[in-house]
């Protein structure tokens, strides 16, 4: 445990040591605040423009409904399939490209250790992420009167849509040095997995809804209405330990081949 | 306290280590000599745990790398020929980085570093980012990392690599005092350094293990017969004649020629001192001898010797040198 903890703390000190920790944190503020801006405003005029008509027949428009869920869907899922390979492309490729992982690798530390420490160092950079967005909506809550039970939903999405990229990135930067190479195959990646979802507009057999099913974001819709469903837990849960399952037997092949 | 049996390493079809077995006492300075590409560095990274084998077995102070590979790791230091640092910290924070994923106690962590930092002769960059130091001081970083948790067994890739004389000669009175505490192997490709820091020698070609033993032993196993030049003022014909019939004279050949005088080579039966002889042989027949010295064989000719034979030699000289694995097995 001590272990782990150790690798973790020595991942943070190396994002925060590079301009990496904080041009995604930058980036990722400035398209959640943008986005967070648009949606806000958008939901005012329009809600003032109900009233002004009487707000006969018009749905009920809450800020979770108009804010909140379009941020978190819209936003979140598609901003994140960017930035999370920019946090675990150095994982394994820096490693690989400075020989540091021969350090790694000869020291009495198990390679789960190793990959937990790492994955532990990542979440947590994801971690300061996901505060600045609770941030921005916590806003809310000084000039409206949002539902406060579905963020939890959200947030719990939230953490587990990004551990599961997380765990995937970092299994892509196991195979190359370079970091470049180990980024844009994670994104490609990850834009794979998002449109899964789209072959259900065109087709509807069994295949296609295995698919669509297999994709990361359908997922994430539940918990962004606010529901957290048992299945969708399993889901990313699952792929979490599939991206460390993954790593670890791609270690070992490391250590077969170099 | 370390036992290397019968390791092979296979890349598919590529043979890079095949059965190299060696020991390796305690408190023993063992030398790895090869040309490059031999499989030095491969076997030290199987030592080391961070390759596996494809077969054979390797043991350090008991446990079994493949096996028990976190017990044996806490007992090994290691420098890769790269120094495995981190550029973006700075040495203290790299040193307890390393100290702490290596076992280190807490509680020792800060004195182990200042012990360690001071041996190596780096206590006075100790803020300074890795990335910003010269390769020397990357170097002894290096070092000082394989030293930190104080391991019974040391392997070294090249220790002195991109260190200046001054430097070279401080760390190799540091790996001389590591001995008897610490077991250590170190591969080098500057020869005179092994003379002068190892006990014992393995020298690996091709992945296969060509000799095993003390230096001085393999001189006087491999030099098939003693060498002694000579310089003399006269007619050359007649003057390797005459040195032809000396006692225990194999062969005379002619090295150089500078005006009247002429050096030659002198092969002589194996541990067979002609030098008195031969002077006066030189004398006698009324030559002026300018200069005579023997001149044995330098650990750069055995390594070139045991490196560059080709396989009809090879057979022959299986016949001549005792058993390399015999050797081994101490």
């Amino acid at each position: 445990m001590r272990n782990i903890l150790t690798v973790a703390g020595k991942e943070l000190r190396s994002y925060f040591h590079s301009p990496i920790a904080y041009l995604v944190m930058a980036v990722y503020a400035v398209l959640c605040g943008f986005f967070f801006y648009s949606f806000t405003a958008t939901y005012v005029v329009q809600t003032f423009r109900m009233q002004a008509m009487g707000g006969a027949g018009m749905p009920n428009m809450t800020i979770n409904d108009y804010v909140i869920r379009p941020l978190f869907e819209g936003v979140l899922a598609i901003v994140l399939l960017l930035l999370i390979p920019m946090i675990t492309m150095r994982l394994y490729a820096e490693e690989k490209r400075s020989g540091t992982i021969e350090l790694l690798l000869t020291s009495p530390l198990t390679d789960l250790q190793i990959i937990l420490g790492k994955f532990l160092g990542a979440f947590l950079l994801f971690g300061t992420m996901i505060v600045i967005t609770f941030g921005f909506i916590s806003t809310l809550f000084i000039y409206g009167n949002p539902f406060a039970k579905p963020l939890i939903a959200q947030a719990v999405g939230l953490i587990l849509f990004g551990g599961a990229l997380l765990a995937l990135g970092m299994w892509i930067s196991t195979f190359t040095k370079n970091q470049i190479i180990a980024a844009v195959v994670s994104f490609a990646a990850f834009l794979l997995f998002y449109v899964l979802n789209w072959v259900t507009a065109y087709s509807n057999g069994a295949v296609s809804r295995v698919l669509a099913y297999m994709s990361l974001t359908t997922h994430f819709s539940t918990f962004a209405k606010g529901v957290v469903d048992l299945k969708d837990l399993v889901y990313y849960l699952s792929v979490i330990v599939l991206g460390i399952f993954l790593t670890a037997r791609s270690v070992e092949a490391l250590k077969g081949r170099v | 306290m370390i036992e290397v049996e019968n390791l092979t390493k296979r890349y598919g079809p590529t043979l890079a280590v095949s059965d190299v077995s060696f020991q390796v006492q305690k408190g023993e300075i063992l030398g790895f000599l090869g040309p490059n590409g031999a499989g030095k560095t491969t076997t030290m990274r199987i030592i080391t745990g961070f390759l596996s084998a494809s077969a054979g077995r390797v043991r350090v102070a008991g446990f079994d790398v493949a096996e028990a590979p976190m017990e044996a790791k806490k007992r090994l230091g290691y420098l890769p020929e790269n120094p495995p640092v981190y550029t973006d910290m700075t040495v203290a924070e790299y040193l307890a980085f390393v100290g702490r994923i290596k076992g280190v106690p807490r509680g020792e962590l800060k004195k182990r570093i200042g012990e360690v930092s001071e041996k190596c002769a780096i206590a006075d960059v100790q803020q300074r980012q890795i990335g910003r130091l010269s390769k020397g001081y990357r170097q002894r970083v290096g070092l000082a990392q394989a030293l930190i948790h104080n391991p019974d067994v040391l392997i070294l890739d090249e220790p002195t690599s991109g260190l200046d004389p001054k430097q070279i000669i401080e760390t190799r009175e540091l790996i001389k005092g590591l001995a008897g505490q610490h077991t250590v192997i170190l591969s080098t490709h500057i020869l005179p350094e092994v003379s002068k820091t190892c006990q014992r020698v393995v020298v690996i070609n091709k992945g296969t293990v060509v000799a095993v033993g003390a230096p001085d032993e393999l001189t006087a196993r491999l030099q098939g017969y003693g060498t002694v030049l000579v310089t003399v003022e006269g007619p050359a014909p007649e003057i390797m004649g005459k040195l032809q019939t000396v006692r225990g004279v194999n062969l005379v050949e002619p090295l150089e020629a500078a005006g009247a005088r002429v050096t030659l080579e002198v092969h002589t039966e194996k541990n067979y001192d002609v030098r008195a002889e031969l002077a006066r042989a030189v004398v006698e027949s009324g030559w002026g001898l300018f200069e005579l010295k023997t001149s044995g064989m330098s650990l750069e000719d055995i390594f070139l010797k045991l490196t560059t034979r080709d396989l009809s030699e090879e057979a022959a000289a299986q016949a001549e040198l005792p058993a390399a694995s015999g050797e081994a097995v101490n």
